[in-house]
């Protein structure tokens, strides 16, 4: 059968880096197609291209039968190919059906035909087997999971034949990746092609027909998924042996630096962690487990109602990010635009966001402790927007380096970020470890967990499910954190 | 802002008890303001509510009410207007001198000045998506421009209009103004485009997020072009009920007045987000007045006139700081 | 292209227009007026640039930490009345009344930075609302009109200077006044304070997540421009005397200046010596035209131009030209 878009050659440079080289890529009928690859592996920019938000360089894109060319992605939502983001593009304070045909509105003499519109919403609803959501409910009072059904049944009102859906799980709880799963098994039985990119083993296998594997902007294989192990995939994806990528581990564990005993709030319950100098311990989970609510909570920003924490063996009260700061708890927060870094500052104001905003002293080296981060002197003037996001993340360490912490809790620290630069940063956070820091590190890429941990935390449902030692395997931590292999 | 991010906070949000819209609010505080001032006018033996009370809330309500409808339309969209104070006293100017007290120029005089106001309109709609200046600079800007020009031109009131024409402002349907109906209407009217019109839908969008607008096809320059011409419009309107009025135009009748600061207060007060997405006209026209209520009830206590302004900014401080309450686990802090 | 952007930042982004412009007035101030031949009238200029470039400094502060303050007008015609009120034309009380100026103003710029940060009210309502109170409580006070009147002492840091200097003769007060605030605002910015702040402007949440105390630093930009509020009626009250119109206008006049200087609304980004600059260029554009015989009326439309203008040529995404 003949597929419904062919993707051909398809180039594409950014700032004179290639982004994409020579990719080919078939959507069918009725197929879930996973695109998969590291964080830059180009998985983005291809799904980008196809759903017209970038144009390639060379290639051409080939839909049903006919050579194309999107000047926008409403263009291409014309044409049939709906994307449905990994970050939501809803409006809050508007109602469902307003959001699903934002632009597209139905006119009847003059006037929106707000029953018609809400008649269809209220029918693909129905046709995902979705109740719990009316059409009229401002997109504000619904949890994630339903706003992406929101984002879905908008593709689905489009006509689409083809939905491109970016790490559509990212943002979802456990219990919500099953009503994903159902509803592209829906999209499927319908006749609808879908663009799968992720990069999480279990998904792929569970829903795709076929697996496409990029890798530094080049295609490394395409095959049938009942072609594929999850070794092949996961190889195919590094490209190397991971082992090679890591540092080695440490050989001695300092002492205790924080602990934390019973913590809970309102995410988390019966938290128990020691972190110990020179150790780092990788926390696992599923999304939505309650990683990212431990290292809020370490470090102030979401504190704990319950437990009680020590420092140096000291008990203290953890309210702030100033307080966990003074207490020499640093955080390396997942959203490195949004919360680690103030762009349009220099790279110099940057490394002194924290020592200035808390401690407000001393003037201190800044060039050298930039270069023991592996950025060059003579970017310190330079405003952090215009850095790569490798770089990016070197000077977020930098900025805490210059507070010299005691612990370091890492929430994804090599999230978007080229596989040289995680390289780098493996090995900052290993030499860190090594300089007596205790790090708790975050990562949903579990190859990277397990090569970097020196022991693993793994979390279900806001609390620790158990503890695996180094060099544990992929299936282990799934169990742990699924809660089904025990 | 995505929505994802503005559901996140939710869980802090416990007490989630909102389903009170700030219209709601807005005119629940008109009627106990109106109470409280009856009684407090009542108390000094006047009637606060009577045929003269009622016109003279109305009276006042009328000018801020057009502005403020247009301002409306702006903030919603996320921009800003604060061209209209010395863009009334320019259009006065225009319909008063072109009339010259000549009936037979009334009607081109009226087009002239609607004409003028929305040209003014589209330049401040494209300085600011065109040029890419930020709503404030550029209606800043463009207000400036226009009171160098009123300044250097004019010392006083100038030009006159037909008696004719001031039946406008001061013939009445029973205690109403005619010019109130208008109002009321031109309000009417702009409530339905905002919410049952596909323009109006964008004018939300645009506000909402102008990112997620773009990417839904909608043409966002334009909606916010489109918006500010409407606004300079209702200004113009404005100016032609004050000629009609005060019989001939004067400079300084829109900025004496204070339209451009007082139309966003109005707005503001009327639980439109300031940062656009979220409010309406019918909040707005609550706010006005609120407002003017004020001003009538303070008339009658024989209060200076200074106080007036001074409860004013609490008020509008206050309503602000309520509304904002309600988002208050929006930073979670 | 990185070796000329990490030289260029000695001076912050959008400096470096301003002063080109400021000094291309300069010189043409020389060819058409003949005081701009000596020193002396520069001095002059600076004089009366001295209290818009005092402004300029305070609402800085506000604007670079993403807020804005509407208020300082009002707040200078408050300052000069309320002075007028409690001095009565008694030189002893001079010094004191300084004192609760000073006072005031700090007061204003912490009432609006709690309600800004405290009640999230955004900062635009909170100051235009300032402006109602401080215009109708002044007036409520005095009645009306401004009564008693200034003390020579006081008028003197306005209209007076260091007499017998070499080679330009009088140093006005007002210019010593500004070019300490100056020393001190540049030394400010430069601080780990300074940075944190403009850090806010940019990104809270990072500097929050860092540690820094976002409510405290931005309520303490509206103090300062309180302050600035009350430094620049003191020096306009002694310049130009009683009047309940002193401060008209002067809130959008010093916004103006502080985004002539580069100075990027919503925060973030621009120099506080940029934002002076800023206000000078104002001034300076005024002498020239007023030189130049153009009537006093256009003054604000020249103004109204300028700041389009200024802020349409910042927008230039010149990096996207380039490409």
């Amino acid at each position: 059968m003949a597929p419904i878009v062919r993707m051909n050659g398809i180039n594409k440079r950014f700032l004179g880096v290639d982004a994409l080289k020579d990719i080919d890529l078939e959507l069918h009928a009725g197929e879930v197609h996973a695109l998969v690859g590291e964080n830059g592996a180009g998985k983005s920019t291809l799904m980008k291209i196809l759903a017209g938000a970038h144009r390639p360089d060379t290639g051409t894109i080939v839909l049903n039968g006919q050579l194309v060319s999107f000047a926008s992605p409403v263009h291409a939502q014309r044409a049939g190919i709906a994307i449905v983001h990994q970050e939501m593009t809803l409006l809050p304070d508007r109602s469902v059906a307003e959001n699903v045909y934002l632009g597209r509105e139905p006119v009847r003499r003059g006037h929106v035909d707000r029953a018609r519109m809400q008649a269809a919403t209220a029918d693909l609803l129905d046709r995902l087997g979705e109740r719990g959501i009316t059409p009229r409910t401002p997109v504000r009072r619904l949890p994630v999971a339903q706003q992406q059904v929101v984002e879905i049944v908008k593709a689905l009102s489009m006509d689409a034949r083809v939905i491109a859906m970016d790490e559509p799980t990212a943002a979802l709880a456990e219990h919500e990746v099953e009503l994903l799963y159902d509803l592209v098994g829906r999209l499927r039985a319908d006749g609808i092609a879908v663009l799968y990119v992720s990069h999480r083993m279990r998904e792929v296998f569970d829903l795709s027909q076929r697996i496409t594997v990029l890798k530094d902007g080049a295609l490394v294989t395409s095959a049938a998924t009942t072609e594929m192990t999850p070794d092949q995939l996961v190889r195919a994806m590094v490209g190397r042996p991971l082992d090679a990528m890591f540092p080695d581990r440490a050989k001695t564990r300092g002492p205790v630096r924080v602990s934390v005993r019973g913590g809970g709030n309102e995410r988390l319950r019966d938290i128990t962690i020691d972190l110990a100098a020179g150790e780092i311990v990788g926390l696992a989970g599923l999304q939505g487990a309650g990683r990212s609510a431990v290292a809020r909570a370490l470090t102030g920003v979401d504190p704990l109602t319950r437990g009680e924490v020590e420092v140096d063996d000291r008990p203290v009260r953890i309210r702030s990010p100033r307080a966990a700061i003074r207490h020499g708890i640093a955080h390396v927060t997942e959203d490195r635009k949004g919360e680690g870094l103030a762009l349009r500052q220099t790279v110099r104001d940057n490394t002194m966001l924290v020592r200035n905003a808390v401690f407000g002293r001393s003037r201190i080296d800044v060039d050298r402790l930039l270069g023991s981060v592996g950025l060059a002197a003579g970017r310190t003037g330079q405003e952090v927007r215009f850095l790569s996001g490798g770089n990016q993340q070197k000077v977020v360490l930098a900025k805490w380096l210059a507070v010299a912490p005691k612990v370091l809790v890492a929430d994804e620290p090599t999230r978007g970020i080229d596989v040289g630069a995680k390289r780098g940063v493996y090995e900052l956070l290993r030499e860190l470890a090594c300089s007596g820091v205790a790090i708790l590190m975050i990562s949903s890429e579990l190859p990277e967990l397990i090569g970097m941990s020196d022991r693993i935390l793994v979390m279900r449902d806001g609390h620790l499910a158990g503890e695996l030692p180094a060099g544990s395997s992929e299936e282990a931590v799934m169990a742990l954190a699924t809660g089904s292999g025990a | 802002m995505t929505a994802t991010q503005a559901a996140q906070p939710v869980r802090h949000n416990a007490t989630s008890r909102g389903r009170v819209t700030p219209t709601l609010m807005v005119y629940l505080a008109l009627v106990v303001l109106l109470v409280v001032g009856s009684v407090l006018v009542a108390m000094r033996g006047g009637v606060l509510l009577d045929h003269g009370g009622i016109l003279n809330i109305l009276t006042r309500s009328t000018v801020l009410g057009l502005v403020a409808i247009g301002q409306t339309m702006v903030i919603l969209t996320g921009s800003l207007d604060l061209s209209p104070a010395y863009l009334i006293g320019l259009c006065s100017l225009i319909a008063a001198e072109t009339m010259a007290g000549d009936p037979g120029m009334v009607v081109p005089a009226v087009l002239l000045t609607v004409g003028f106001a929305a040209l003014v309109g589209l330049v401040n709609g494209l300085v600011i998506t065109a040029l890419k200046v930020n709503a404030f600079i550029a209606t800043l800007g463009v207000a400036l421009i226009i009171r160098g020009y009123l300044e250097n031109t004019y010392t006083g009131p100038a030009g006159s209009v037909p008696r004719g024409f001031q039946h406008l402002g001061y013939d009445r349907i029973g205690p109403v103004p005619l010019s109130t109906v208008v109002m009321l209407v031109i309000a009417v009217a702009v409530w339905w485009y905002l919410t049952r019109t596909k323009g109006g839908y964008h004018v939300y969008a645009v506000g909402g997020d102008a990112e997620v607008a773009r990417l839904s096809g909608i043409r966002t320059g334009r909606t916010i072009v489109m918006t500010h011409v409407l606004c300079s419009v209702m200004a113009g309107l404005a100016a032609l009920f004050l000629v009609s009025r005060l019989g001939s135009g004067a400079p300084l009748v829109g900025a004496d007045g204070g339209y451009d600061l007082e139309s966003i207060a109005a707005v503001v007060l009327g639980g439109t987000l300031l940062s656009g997405g979220r409010g309406g006209v019918a909040g707005t026209i609550g706010g006005v007045l609120i407002l003017a209520t004020l001003d009538t009830v303070f008339d009658d206590l024989g209060v200076t006139p200074f106080l007036k302004d001074v409860v004013r900014g609490a008020v509008l401080i206050v309503a602000v700081a309520l509304y904002a309450r309600s988002q208050l686990a929006r930073r979670a802090r | 292209m990185t070796r000329t952007q990490a030289r260029r930042t000695r001076f912050a982004p959008g400096t470096v227009p301003v002063l080109v412009v400021l000094a291309v007035l300069l010189v043409a101030l020389a060819f058409v007026g003949t005081a701009y031949q000596q020193p002396a009238g520069y001095l002059a200029l600076l004089k009366r640039a001295a209290p818009l470039m005092i402004l300029a400094i305070g609402q800085y502060f506000v604007i670079v930490s993403g807020g804005f303050d509407l208020s300082v007008g009002s707040l200078v015609t408050a300052e000069v009345v309320i002075a007028a009120r409690l001095i009565d034309g008694d030189d002893s009380a001079t010094g004191w009344v300084i004192l609760v100026l000073l006072l005031i103003g700090a007061v204003v710029g912490l009432v609006n930075g709690v309600i800004t940060t405290r009640l999230l009210v955004p900062s635009f309502i909170v100051t235009l609302g300032m402006l109602l109170v401080l215009d109708g409580a002044v007036f409520l006070w005095t009645g009306g009109a401004p009564r008693g009147a200034l003390s020579d002492s006081f008028r003197t840091i306005g209209r007076q200077g260091i007499d017998g200097v070499p080679v330009i003769g009088q140093v006005p007060w007002s210019v010593v006044v500004l070019a300490v605030l100056v020393t001190m605002a540049v030394v400010f910015m430069r601080g780990p304070t300074g940075r944190t702040l403009v850090a806010v402007g940019d990104n809270e949440t990072a500097v929050w997540l860092g540690g820094g105390r976002v409510e405290r630093l931005r309520t303490l930009a509206f103090v300062l421009s309180g302050l600035s509020a009350a430094v620049a009626a003191i020096l306009l009250g002694g310049f130009a005397g009683v009047s309940a119109q002193v401060g008209d206008g002067l809130e959008f006049r010093v916004i103006t200046a502080v985004v002539l200087g580069g100075v990027v609304l919503g925060g973030g980004r621009g120099s506080v010596v940029a934002a002076m600059a800023g206000a000078l260029t104002l001034e300076s554009l005024f002498s020239l035209l007023n030189l130049l015989g153009v009537s006093g009326g256009l003054e604000s439309t020249v103004q109204g131009v300028i700041i389009i203008a200024a802020v349409a040529y910042a927008a230039i995404d010149w990096r996207r030209k380039r490409a």
